[in-house]
Protein backbone atom coordinates (compact mmCIF):
# COMPACT_ATOMS: atom_id res chain seq x y z
CA UNK A 1 0.00 0.00 0.00
CA UNK A 2 1.52 3.26 -1.09
CA UNK A 3 -0.86 5.79 0.44
CA UNK A 4 -0.03 6.00 4.14
CA UNK A 5 -2.12 9.02 5.09
CA UNK A 6 -5.38 10.02 3.47
CA UNK A 7 -7.25 12.88 5.08
CA UNK A 8 -10.39 14.23 3.47
CA UNK A 9 -12.39 17.18 4.76
CA UNK A 10 -11.37 16.68 8.39
CA UNK A 11 -13.38 18.91 10.70
CA UNK A 12 -13.03 19.59 14.39
CA UNK A 13 -15.33 21.65 16.55
CA UNK A 14 -15.02 22.39 20.26
CA UNK A 15 -18.36 23.61 21.53
CA UNK A 16 -19.16 26.43 19.13
CA UNK A 17 -15.61 27.02 17.95
CA UNK A 18 -14.52 25.46 14.68
CA UNK A 19 -10.82 24.66 14.92
CA UNK A 20 -10.56 22.64 11.70
CA UNK A 21 -12.97 23.52 8.91
CA UNK A 22 -11.96 21.00 6.27
CA UNK A 23 -8.41 19.67 6.17
CA UNK A 24 -7.43 17.46 3.25
CA UNK A 25 -4.07 15.97 2.32
CA UNK A 26 -2.34 12.68 1.59
CA UNK A 27 1.10 11.22 2.19
CA UNK A 28 2.91 8.48 0.30
CA UNK A 29 5.23 5.94 1.84
CA UNK A 30 8.62 7.38 2.81
CA UNK A 31 7.52 10.99 2.41
CA UNK A 32 8.43 13.68 4.94
CA UNK A 33 5.59 16.13 5.48
CA UNK A 34 6.08 19.26 7.52
CA UNK A 35 2.99 20.88 8.95
CA UNK A 36 3.40 24.62 9.47
CA UNK A 37 0.98 27.11 10.89
CA UNK A 38 0.54 29.81 13.50
CA UNK A 39 -0.12 28.89 17.13
CA UNK A 40 -3.68 27.78 17.61
CA UNK A 41 -4.14 26.92 13.94
CA UNK A 42 -4.90 23.31 14.88
CA UNK A 43 -1.61 21.54 14.12
CA UNK A 44 -1.62 19.55 17.34
CA UNK A 45 -5.34 18.83 16.96
CA UNK A 46 -4.74 17.48 13.45
CA UNK A 47 -1.86 15.27 14.58
CA UNK A 48 -3.82 13.99 17.57
CA UNK A 49 -6.73 13.00 15.36
CA UNK A 50 -4.35 11.07 13.10
CA UNK A 51 -2.69 9.44 16.13
CA UNK A 52 -6.10 8.25 17.30
CA UNK A 53 -5.91 10.29 20.49
CA UNK A 54 -8.79 12.56 19.63
CA UNK A 55 -12.15 11.94 18.01
CA UNK A 56 -12.85 14.12 15.00
CA UNK A 57 -16.14 15.93 14.49
CA UNK A 58 -16.42 15.03 10.82
CA UNK A 59 -14.47 13.97 7.76
CA UNK A 60 -12.80 10.86 6.42
CA UNK A 61 -9.40 9.86 7.76
CA UNK A 62 -7.32 6.84 6.84
CA UNK A 63 -3.99 6.16 8.55
CA UNK A 64 -2.09 3.09 7.35
CA UNK A 65 -5.35 1.90 5.88
CA UNK A 66 -7.37 2.17 9.10
CA UNK A 67 -9.62 4.75 10.70
CA UNK A 68 -7.57 5.99 13.69
CA UNK A 69 -10.75 6.22 15.77
CA UNK A 70 -10.92 2.39 15.67
CA UNK A 71 -7.25 1.63 15.19
CA UNK A 72 -6.66 -1.24 17.57
CA UNK A 73 -3.37 -2.33 19.10
CA UNK A 74 -1.86 -3.95 15.98
CA UNK A 75 -2.38 -0.64 14.16
CA UNK A 76 -0.93 1.24 17.14
CA UNK A 77 2.22 -0.90 16.92
CA UNK A 78 2.95 0.41 13.40
CA UNK A 79 2.85 4.05 14.50
CA UNK A 80 5.45 6.08 16.35
CA UNK A 81 4.48 9.11 18.35
CA UNK A 82 6.75 11.81 19.71
CA UNK A 83 4.56 13.86 21.95
CA UNK A 84 5.23 17.38 23.07
CA UNK A 85 5.42 15.74 26.48
CA UNK A 86 8.57 16.00 28.45
CA UNK A 87 9.02 14.70 31.96
CA UNK A 88 7.30 11.31 32.19
CA UNK A 89 9.24 8.31 33.55
CA UNK A 90 11.72 10.66 35.23
CA UNK A 91 13.00 7.98 37.59
CA UNK A 92 13.71 5.46 34.84
CA UNK A 93 17.14 4.92 33.43
CA UNK A 94 17.38 5.58 29.71
CA UNK A 95 18.31 2.04 28.69
CA UNK A 96 15.84 0.46 31.13
CA UNK A 97 12.99 2.58 29.77
CA UNK A 98 13.74 1.87 26.10
CA UNK A 99 14.10 -1.86 26.78
CA UNK A 100 10.83 -1.89 28.72
CA UNK A 101 8.79 0.06 26.17
CA UNK A 102 10.25 -2.04 23.34
CA UNK A 103 8.85 -5.25 24.86
CA UNK A 104 5.29 -4.33 23.93
CA UNK A 105 6.21 -4.30 20.22
CA UNK A 106 7.82 -7.75 20.04
CA UNK A 107 4.57 -9.62 19.18
CA UNK A 108 4.05 -7.31 16.21
CA UNK A 109 7.19 -8.29 14.30
CA UNK A 110 6.64 -9.23 10.67
CA UNK A 111 8.87 -11.37 8.43
CA UNK A 112 10.43 -8.28 6.91
CA UNK A 113 10.54 -6.16 10.04
CA UNK A 114 11.87 -7.17 13.45
CA UNK A 115 10.36 -5.21 16.30
CA UNK A 116 11.51 -3.64 18.58
CA UNK A 117 14.66 -1.76 17.65
CA UNK A 118 17.78 -3.20 19.34
CA UNK A 119 18.38 -0.96 22.36
CA UNK A 120 22.14 -0.50 21.91
CA UNK A 121 21.64 0.25 18.26
CA UNK A 122 18.88 2.71 19.06
CA UNK A 123 20.95 4.49 21.73
CA UNK A 124 23.73 4.85 19.19
CA UNK A 125 21.31 6.11 16.55
CA UNK A 126 19.93 8.92 18.70
CA UNK A 127 23.28 9.63 20.35
CA UNK A 128 22.45 8.63 23.91
CA UNK A 129 24.96 5.80 24.37
CA UNK A 130 26.84 7.68 27.05
CA UNK A 131 23.63 8.51 28.91
CA UNK A 132 22.31 4.91 28.88
CA UNK A 133 22.60 4.56 32.66
CA UNK A 134 21.28 8.01 33.53
CA UNK A 135 17.84 8.63 34.96
CA UNK A 136 15.59 10.45 32.50
CA UNK A 137 15.09 13.41 34.80
CA UNK A 138 18.83 14.03 34.95
CA UNK A 139 19.14 14.49 31.17
CA UNK A 140 19.61 17.91 29.60
CA UNK A 141 16.74 19.37 27.59
CA UNK A 142 18.18 18.25 24.25
CA UNK A 143 19.04 14.77 25.56
CA UNK A 144 15.55 14.39 26.99
CA UNK A 145 14.07 15.29 23.61
CA UNK A 146 16.32 12.71 21.93
CA UNK A 147 15.02 10.15 24.40
CA UNK A 148 11.49 11.16 23.36
CA UNK A 149 12.43 10.54 19.75
CA UNK A 150 14.02 7.19 20.68
CA UNK A 151 10.81 6.14 22.43
CA UNK A 152 8.88 7.20 19.35
CA UNK A 153 10.88 4.92 17.05
CA UNK A 154 11.65 2.00 19.41
CA UNK A 155 8.86 -0.03 17.79
CA UNK A 156 10.25 0.56 14.26
CA UNK A 157 7.18 2.50 13.12
CA UNK A 158 6.07 2.71 9.52
CA UNK A 159 4.60 6.12 10.25
CA UNK A 160 6.08 8.62 12.68
CA UNK A 161 4.43 11.70 14.15
CA UNK A 162 6.70 14.34 15.60
CA UNK A 163 5.15 17.32 17.35
CA UNK A 164 7.79 20.09 17.54
CA UNK A 165 10.64 17.62 17.95
CA UNK A 166 13.51 20.11 17.97
CA UNK A 167 12.16 22.65 20.45
CA UNK A 168 15.06 23.43 22.76
CA UNK A 169 17.78 21.92 20.55
CA UNK A 170 21.10 23.68 20.00
CA UNK A 171 22.24 23.98 16.35
CA UNK A 172 24.43 20.87 16.55
CA UNK A 173 21.71 18.70 18.06
CA UNK A 174 19.33 20.07 15.45
CA UNK A 175 21.71 19.05 12.66
CA UNK A 176 22.02 15.55 14.10
CA UNK A 177 18.27 15.29 14.38
CA UNK A 178 17.88 16.29 10.73
CA UNK A 179 20.32 13.54 9.74
CA UNK A 180 18.24 11.08 11.75
CA UNK A 181 15.04 12.12 9.98
CA UNK A 182 16.72 11.73 6.59
CA UNK A 183 18.02 8.31 7.57
CA UNK A 184 14.60 7.15 8.76
CA UNK A 185 12.84 8.29 5.62
CA UNK A 186 15.51 7.25 3.11
CA UNK A 187 16.76 3.96 4.55
CA UNK A 188 13.80 2.72 6.56
CA UNK A 189 11.11 4.20 4.34
CA UNK A 190 9.37 5.67 7.36
CA UNK A 191 6.66 8.17 6.53
CA UNK A 192 7.04 11.22 8.73
CA UNK A 193 4.66 14.01 9.66
CA UNK A 194 6.20 16.70 11.80
CA UNK A 195 5.26 20.13 13.05
CA UNK A 196 7.73 22.91 13.66
CA UNK A 197 7.98 26.66 13.96
CA UNK A 198 11.42 26.67 12.37
CA UNK A 199 11.02 27.46 8.67
CA UNK A 200 14.65 26.67 7.95
CA UNK A 201 14.07 23.23 9.36
CA UNK A 202 10.91 22.82 7.31
CA UNK A 203 12.77 23.70 4.12
CA UNK A 204 15.61 21.32 4.95
CA UNK A 205 13.47 18.30 5.89
CA UNK A 206 10.25 18.50 3.95
CA UNK A 207 9.44 16.65 0.79
CA UNK A 208 6.23 18.58 1.09
CA UNK A 209 5.12 21.48 3.24
CA UNK A 210 1.55 21.89 4.42
CA UNK A 211 0.48 25.24 5.81
CA UNK A 212 -2.46 25.12 8.16
CA UNK A 213 -4.23 28.42 8.83
CA UNK A 214 -7.79 29.43 9.46
CA UNK A 215 -8.75 25.80 10.03
CA UNK A 216 -7.74 24.53 6.62
CA UNK A 217 -4.70 23.68 4.52
CA UNK A 218 -3.90 26.85 2.60
CA UNK A 219 -0.83 25.48 0.84
CA UNK A 220 0.51 22.04 -0.05
CA UNK A 221 3.71 21.55 -2.01
CA UNK A 222 7.50 21.67 -1.93
CA UNK A 223 9.14 24.84 -0.61
CA UNK A 224 9.92 25.77 -4.17
CA UNK A 225 6.42 25.20 -5.42
CA UNK A 226 4.98 27.22 -2.57
CA UNK A 227 7.08 30.29 -3.20
CA UNK A 228 6.24 30.08 -6.89
CA UNK A 229 2.54 29.76 -6.21
CA UNK A 230 2.30 32.30 -3.44
CA UNK A 231 4.38 35.25 -4.44
CA UNK A 232 4.27 36.40 -7.98
CA UNK A 233 6.46 39.23 -6.79
CA UNK A 234 10.21 38.89 -6.82
CA UNK A 235 12.73 41.38 -5.66
CA UNK A 236 14.97 42.85 -8.39
CA UNK A 237 18.08 44.82 -7.40
CA UNK A 238 20.53 46.50 -9.72
CA UNK A 239 22.79 49.51 -9.91
CA UNK A 240 23.24 52.08 -12.66
CA UNK A 241 25.76 54.91 -12.73
CA UNK A 242 26.79 54.07 -9.14
CA UNK A 243 23.21 54.36 -7.88
CA UNK A 244 21.38 51.33 -6.35
CA UNK A 245 17.78 50.42 -7.23
CA UNK A 246 15.28 47.94 -5.76
CA UNK A 247 12.02 46.96 -7.37
CA UNK A 248 9.36 44.39 -6.48
CA UNK A 249 8.25 42.93 -9.79
CA UNK A 250 5.18 40.82 -10.55
CA UNK A 251 6.94 39.32 -13.54
CA UNK A 252 10.65 39.56 -12.86
CA UNK A 253 11.70 38.17 -16.22
CA UNK A 254 9.70 40.70 -18.21
CA UNK A 255 10.86 43.50 -15.96
CA UNK A 256 14.52 42.61 -16.43
CA UNK A 257 14.05 42.34 -20.21
CA UNK A 258 12.62 45.85 -20.21
CA UNK A 259 15.39 47.04 -17.97
CA UNK A 260 18.05 45.90 -20.41
CA UNK A 261 16.16 47.21 -23.42
CA UNK A 262 16.02 50.63 -21.81
CA UNK A 263 19.48 50.91 -20.25
CA UNK A 264 21.52 48.21 -21.91
CA UNK A 265 25.05 47.86 -20.65
CA UNK A 266 24.78 50.46 -17.92
CA UNK A 267 22.78 47.96 -15.76
CA UNK A 268 25.11 46.32 -13.24
CA UNK A 269 25.07 44.13 -10.11
CA UNK A 270 21.77 42.54 -11.13
CA UNK A 271 20.09 40.28 -8.54
CA UNK A 272 16.68 38.63 -8.82
CA UNK A 273 15.45 36.97 -5.67
CA UNK A 274 12.32 34.91 -5.33
CA UNK A 275 10.58 35.20 -1.92
CA UNK A 276 12.06 32.99 0.83
CA UNK A 277 9.92 30.35 2.51
CA UNK A 278 9.60 32.68 5.45
CA UNK A 279 8.23 35.48 3.31
CA UNK A 280 5.97 33.07 1.47
CA UNK A 281 4.72 31.66 4.73
CA UNK A 282 4.09 35.06 6.30
CA UNK A 283 2.27 36.31 3.22
CA UNK A 284 0.07 33.21 3.00
CA UNK A 285 -0.82 33.18 6.66
CA UNK A 286 -1.54 36.90 6.71
CA UNK A 287 -3.77 36.53 3.70
CA UNK A 288 -5.58 33.53 5.17
CA UNK A 289 -6.14 35.26 8.48
CA UNK A 290 -7.38 38.43 6.80
CA UNK A 291 -9.56 36.85 4.17
CA UNK A 292 -12.33 34.32 4.43
CA UNK A 293 -11.77 30.64 3.75
CA UNK A 294 -10.21 30.11 0.35
CA UNK A 295 -9.26 27.27 -1.86
CA UNK A 296 -5.87 25.67 -1.31
CA UNK A 297 -3.03 27.12 -3.25
CA UNK A 298 -0.20 25.14 -4.65
CA UNK A 299 0.04 21.69 -6.01
CA UNK A 300 -2.20 19.07 -4.52
CA UNK A 301 -0.80 15.64 -5.23
CA UNK B 1 3.11 -14.85 21.73
CA UNK B 2 -0.21 -13.27 22.60
CA UNK B 3 0.31 -9.48 22.70
CA UNK B 4 -1.87 -8.98 25.79
CA UNK B 5 0.08 -11.63 27.65
CA UNK B 6 3.31 -9.92 26.61
CA UNK B 7 1.93 -6.64 27.99
CA UNK B 8 0.90 -8.29 31.28
CA UNK B 9 4.38 -9.72 31.70
CA UNK B 10 5.92 -6.38 30.80
CA UNK B 11 3.57 -4.86 33.40
CA UNK B 12 4.79 -7.27 36.10
CA UNK B 13 8.37 -6.27 35.31
CA UNK B 14 7.31 -2.64 35.26
CA UNK B 15 5.75 -2.91 38.71
CA UNK B 16 8.91 -4.41 40.10
CA UNK B 17 11.12 -1.72 38.50
CA UNK B 18 8.86 1.01 39.87
CA UNK B 19 8.84 -0.59 43.32
CA UNK B 20 12.64 -0.70 43.28
CA UNK B 21 12.71 2.95 42.25
CA UNK B 22 10.35 3.83 45.11
CA UNK B 23 12.45 2.16 47.78
CA UNK B 24 15.66 3.68 46.45
CA UNK B 25 14.30 7.24 46.29
CA UNK B 26 15.39 9.08 49.45
CA UNK B 27 12.28 11.29 49.58
CA UNK B 28 9.91 8.30 49.54
CA UNK B 29 11.95 6.46 52.14
CA UNK B 30 12.03 9.46 54.47
CA UNK B 31 8.26 9.94 54.31
CA UNK B 32 7.75 6.22 54.95
CA UNK B 33 10.13 6.23 57.92
CA UNK B 34 8.51 9.37 59.36
CA UNK B 35 4.99 8.00 58.99
CA UNK B 36 5.83 4.59 60.42
CA UNK B 37 7.95 6.23 63.13
CA UNK B 38 4.97 8.37 64.09
CA UNK B 39 2.71 5.33 64.38
CA UNK B 40 5.27 3.41 66.41
CA UNK B 41 5.74 6.36 68.77
CA UNK B 42 2.00 6.51 69.40
CA UNK B 43 2.03 2.75 70.01
CA UNK B 44 4.91 2.94 72.49
CA UNK B 45 3.24 5.81 74.38
CA UNK B 46 0.11 3.69 74.77
CA UNK B 47 1.82 0.49 75.83
CA UNK B 48 0.74 0.85 79.44
CA UNK B 49 -2.79 2.05 78.62
CA UNK B 50 -5.57 -0.54 78.65
CA UNK B 51 -8.32 -1.28 76.15
CA UNK B 52 -11.53 -0.17 77.97
CA UNK B 53 -13.12 -3.04 79.87
CA UNK B 54 -10.06 -5.29 79.56
CA UNK B 55 -6.57 -5.67 80.96
CA UNK B 56 -5.07 -5.76 77.45
CA UNK B 57 -2.50 -3.22 76.18
CA UNK B 58 -3.98 -0.47 74.02
CA UNK B 59 -0.58 -0.09 72.30
CA UNK B 60 -0.68 -3.67 71.03
CA UNK B 61 -4.20 -3.17 69.68
CA UNK B 62 -3.07 0.02 67.96
CA UNK B 63 -0.14 -1.71 66.27
CA UNK B 64 -2.45 -4.26 64.69
CA UNK B 65 -4.98 -1.66 63.63
CA UNK B 66 -2.30 0.56 62.12
CA UNK B 67 -1.54 -2.25 59.66
CA UNK B 68 -4.98 -1.64 58.17
CA UNK B 69 -4.18 2.06 57.93
CA UNK B 70 -1.10 1.14 55.86
CA UNK B 71 -3.36 -0.74 53.46
CA UNK B 72 -5.89 2.10 53.26
CA UNK B 73 -3.27 4.79 52.86
CA UNK B 74 -1.24 3.08 50.15
CA UNK B 75 -4.15 1.41 48.41
CA UNK B 76 -6.39 4.45 48.15
CA UNK B 77 -4.33 7.59 48.70
CA UNK B 78 -1.06 6.57 47.02
CA UNK B 79 -2.80 4.81 44.15
CA UNK B 80 -4.96 7.86 43.42
CA UNK B 81 -1.97 10.17 43.79
CA UNK B 82 0.24 8.20 41.42
CA UNK B 83 -2.53 8.00 38.83
CA UNK B 84 -3.11 11.76 38.92
CA UNK B 85 0.63 12.48 38.83
CA UNK B 86 1.11 10.11 35.89
CA UNK B 87 -1.68 11.83 34.05
CA UNK B 88 -0.11 15.23 34.70
CA UNK B 89 3.40 14.34 33.56
CA UNK B 90 2.34 12.43 30.44
CA UNK B 91 3.15 8.89 31.62
CA UNK B 92 -0.40 7.81 30.92
CA UNK B 93 -0.44 9.34 27.45
CA UNK B 94 2.83 7.55 26.77
CA UNK B 95 1.20 4.27 27.81
CA UNK B 96 -1.63 5.04 25.43
CA UNK B 97 0.78 5.57 22.54
CA UNK B 98 2.17 2.05 22.91
CA UNK B 99 0.39 -1.16 21.85
CA UNK B 100 -1.33 -2.59 24.96
CA UNK B 101 0.55 0.03 26.95
CA UNK B 102 -2.41 0.70 29.25
CA UNK B 103 -2.56 -2.97 30.24
CA UNK B 104 1.11 -2.91 31.15
CA UNK B 105 0.72 0.40 32.94
CA UNK B 106 -2.15 -0.78 35.15
CA UNK B 107 -0.62 -4.16 35.95
CA UNK B 108 2.60 -2.35 36.83
CA UNK B 109 0.81 0.12 39.06
CA UNK B 110 -1.12 -2.59 40.89
CA UNK B 111 2.06 -4.63 41.43
CA UNK B 112 3.99 -1.59 42.63
CA UNK B 113 1.30 -0.47 45.09
CA UNK B 114 0.69 -4.01 46.37
CA UNK B 115 4.41 -4.52 46.94
CA UNK B 116 4.53 -1.24 48.83
CA UNK B 117 1.58 -2.25 51.00
CA UNK B 118 2.98 -5.68 51.81
CA UNK B 119 6.40 -4.26 52.67
CA UNK B 120 4.89 -1.45 54.77
CA UNK B 121 2.77 -3.99 56.70
CA UNK B 122 5.77 -6.30 57.14
CA UNK B 123 8.10 -3.53 58.35
CA UNK B 124 5.49 -2.09 60.73
CA UNK B 125 4.65 -5.52 62.14
CA UNK B 126 8.29 -6.50 62.53
CA UNK B 127 9.30 -3.26 64.25
CA UNK B 128 6.17 -3.34 66.40
CA UNK B 129 6.75 -6.91 67.51
CA UNK B 130 9.81 -5.74 69.45
CA UNK B 131 7.88 -2.92 71.10
CA UNK B 132 4.67 -4.57 72.31
CA UNK B 133 3.64 -7.83 73.93
CA UNK B 134 0.58 -10.04 73.59
CA UNK B 135 0.58 -10.59 69.80
CA UNK B 136 -0.77 -13.97 68.82
CA UNK B 137 1.83 -14.95 66.24
CA UNK B 138 2.43 -18.61 67.06
CA UNK B 139 -0.74 -20.02 65.46
CA UNK B 140 -0.82 -20.82 61.72
CA UNK B 141 -4.46 -19.67 61.77
CA UNK B 142 -3.29 -16.14 62.62
CA UNK B 143 -1.22 -15.90 59.48
CA UNK B 144 -3.94 -17.44 57.36
CA UNK B 145 -6.44 -14.84 58.58
CA UNK B 146 -3.89 -12.06 58.08
CA UNK B 147 -3.30 -13.29 54.53
CA UNK B 148 -6.93 -13.31 53.41
CA UNK B 149 -7.69 -10.01 55.11
CA UNK B 150 -4.65 -8.48 53.40
CA UNK B 151 -5.56 -9.83 49.96
CA UNK B 152 -9.18 -8.74 50.29
CA UNK B 153 -7.91 -5.42 51.61
CA UNK B 154 -5.78 -4.91 48.50
CA UNK B 155 -8.73 -5.75 46.27
CA UNK B 156 -11.03 -3.42 48.22
CA UNK B 157 -8.66 -0.44 48.22
CA UNK B 158 -6.44 -0.41 45.10
CA UNK B 159 -9.31 -0.32 42.54
CA UNK B 160 -11.04 2.27 44.73
CA UNK B 161 -7.88 4.36 44.63
CA UNK B 162 -7.82 4.02 40.85
CA UNK B 163 -11.44 5.18 40.59
CA UNK B 164 -10.75 8.21 42.79
CA UNK B 165 -7.53 8.95 40.90
CA UNK B 166 -9.46 9.03 37.63
CA UNK B 167 -11.87 11.58 39.11
CA UNK B 168 -9.47 14.09 40.64
CA UNK B 169 -8.05 16.80 38.37
CA UNK B 170 -4.63 17.30 40.01
CA UNK B 171 -2.40 16.19 42.86
CA UNK B 172 -3.50 19.07 45.09
CA UNK B 173 -7.08 17.82 44.94
CA UNK B 174 -6.10 14.33 46.09
CA UNK B 175 -5.31 15.85 49.49
CA UNK B 176 -9.08 15.58 49.98
CA UNK B 177 -8.70 11.81 50.03
CA UNK B 178 -6.16 12.12 52.82
CA UNK B 179 -8.55 14.29 54.85
CA UNK B 180 -11.36 11.78 54.35
CA UNK B 181 -9.05 8.96 55.33
CA UNK B 182 -8.10 10.87 58.48
CA UNK B 183 -11.74 11.32 59.41
CA UNK B 184 -12.47 7.65 58.75
CA UNK B 185 -9.50 6.65 60.91
CA UNK B 186 -11.12 8.42 63.86
CA UNK B 187 -14.37 6.49 63.51
CA UNK B 188 -12.93 3.13 62.44
CA UNK B 189 -11.39 2.10 65.74
CA UNK B 190 -7.80 2.36 64.53
CA UNK B 191 -6.38 4.22 67.51
CA UNK B 192 -9.24 3.67 69.91
CA UNK B 193 -12.12 1.20 70.06
CA UNK B 194 -15.38 2.47 68.58
CA UNK B 195 -17.49 1.24 71.50
CA UNK B 196 -17.54 4.72 73.05
CA UNK B 197 -18.53 6.52 69.83
CA UNK B 198 -22.07 7.84 69.20
CA UNK B 199 -24.15 5.26 67.34
CA UNK B 200 -24.35 7.28 64.11
CA UNK B 201 -20.57 7.58 63.83
CA UNK B 202 -20.09 3.94 64.75
CA UNK B 203 -22.35 2.83 61.94
CA UNK B 204 -20.85 5.31 59.47
CA UNK B 205 -17.42 3.87 60.16
CA UNK B 206 -18.69 0.38 59.48
CA UNK B 207 -19.77 1.30 55.95
CA UNK B 208 -16.15 1.74 54.83
CA UNK B 209 -13.47 -0.91 54.31
CA UNK B 210 -11.04 0.65 56.78
CA UNK B 211 -13.06 -0.47 59.80
CA UNK B 212 -13.31 -4.04 58.54
CA UNK B 213 -9.63 -4.16 57.60
CA UNK B 214 -8.78 -3.16 61.18
CA UNK B 215 -11.21 -5.68 62.63
CA UNK B 216 -9.81 -8.42 60.42
CA UNK B 217 -6.23 -7.61 61.40
CA UNK B 218 -7.15 -7.60 65.09
CA UNK B 219 -8.93 -10.93 64.73
CA UNK B 220 -5.77 -12.38 63.21
CA UNK B 221 -3.19 -11.14 65.68
CA UNK B 222 -4.90 -10.38 69.02
CA UNK B 223 -5.88 -12.99 71.66
CA UNK B 224 -9.27 -14.60 71.00
CA UNK B 225 -10.68 -13.11 74.20
CA UNK B 226 -10.24 -9.58 72.77
CA UNK B 227 -13.26 -10.16 70.54
CA UNK B 228 -15.27 -9.13 73.58
CA UNK B 229 -14.14 -5.50 73.09
CA UNK B 230 -15.53 -5.38 69.53
CA UNK B 231 -19.02 -4.46 68.32
CA UNK B 232 -21.30 -7.41 69.14
CA UNK B 233 -18.49 -9.07 71.09
CA UNK B 234 -17.39 -11.02 68.00
CA UNK B 235 -14.71 -10.87 65.27
CA UNK B 236 -17.54 -11.08 62.73
CA UNK B 237 -15.43 -12.85 60.07
CA UNK B 238 -18.41 -13.40 57.79
CA UNK B 239 -19.35 -9.73 57.83
CA UNK B 240 -15.70 -8.75 57.30
CA UNK B 241 -15.50 -11.02 54.30
CA UNK B 242 -18.83 -9.73 52.98
CA UNK B 243 -18.13 -6.01 53.30
CA UNK B 244 -14.57 -6.20 51.94
CA UNK B 245 -15.77 -8.37 49.04
CA UNK B 246 -18.54 -5.91 48.26
CA UNK B 247 -16.03 -3.05 48.06
CA UNK B 248 -13.72 -5.22 45.94
CA UNK B 249 -16.45 -6.11 43.48
CA UNK B 250 -17.65 -2.51 43.25
CA UNK B 251 -14.09 -1.26 42.74
CA UNK B 252 -13.15 -3.92 40.19
CA UNK B 253 -16.36 -3.29 38.24
CA UNK B 254 -16.06 0.48 38.28
CA UNK B 255 -12.29 0.91 37.86
CA UNK B 256 -12.02 -0.31 34.23
CA UNK B 257 -14.92 1.93 33.19
CA UNK B 258 -13.48 4.98 34.90
CA UNK B 259 -9.94 4.29 33.72
CA UNK B 260 -11.08 3.81 30.13
CA UNK B 261 -12.99 7.07 30.32
CA UNK B 262 -9.94 8.82 31.76
CA UNK B 263 -7.61 7.36 29.13
CA UNK B 264 -9.98 8.36 26.35
CA UNK B 265 -9.93 11.96 27.54
CA UNK B 266 -6.15 11.90 27.74
CA UNK B 267 -5.48 14.11 24.73
CA UNK B 268 -7.98 16.82 25.45
CA UNK B 269 -7.05 20.46 25.78
CA UNK B 270 -5.68 19.65 29.24
CA UNK B 271 -2.56 18.25 27.56
CA UNK B 272 -1.79 21.63 26.03
CA UNK B 273 -2.52 23.40 29.31
CA UNK B 274 -0.15 21.08 31.14
CA UNK B 275 2.49 21.63 28.49
CA UNK B 276 2.24 25.39 29.02
CA UNK B 277 2.75 24.88 32.73
CA UNK B 278 5.74 22.65 32.06
CA UNK B 279 7.25 25.19 29.69
CA UNK B 280 7.10 27.76 32.46
CA UNK B 281 9.01 25.35 34.66
CA UNK B 282 11.75 24.64 32.11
Amino acid sequence: MDCVLDVCDLRMRYGKVDVLTGVSFTARRGEVLVLLGPNGAGKTTTIEVLEGFRLRSAGRVSVLGSDPAHGGEAWRARIGVVLQSWRDHGRWQVRELLAHLGRYYAPYSTPGLTRPWDVDDLLETVGLTEQAGKRARHLSGGQRRRLDVAIGIVGRPELLFLDEPTAGFDPEARGEFHDLVHRLSDLEEVTILLTTHDLDEAERLADRILILAGGTIIADGSADELSRAASTRSEVRWSRDGQRFVHAAEDATAFVRDLFRQYGESVQDLEVRRASLEETYMAMVREAEAGAARRPLGVVT
Amino acid sequence: MNPTLVAVRAGLARGWIEFRQTVTTPGELISFVMMTGGFLTAIVLNRQARVPGTEFSLGTTMLVSVLSLDVGLYGVQFMADRLVADREDGTLLRAKAIPNGMVGYLVGKAVNISAQIVSAVAVTLLAGAFLVTGLRTDEPGSWLTLAWVLVLGLLATVPLGAVLGSLFPNTRATALILLTLGALTAISGIFYPVSNLPTVLRWTGQVFPLYWLGLGMRSALLPHAMAAAEVGGSWRHLATFGVLSAWSIAGLALAPVMLRRMARRESGSSVAARREKAMLRL
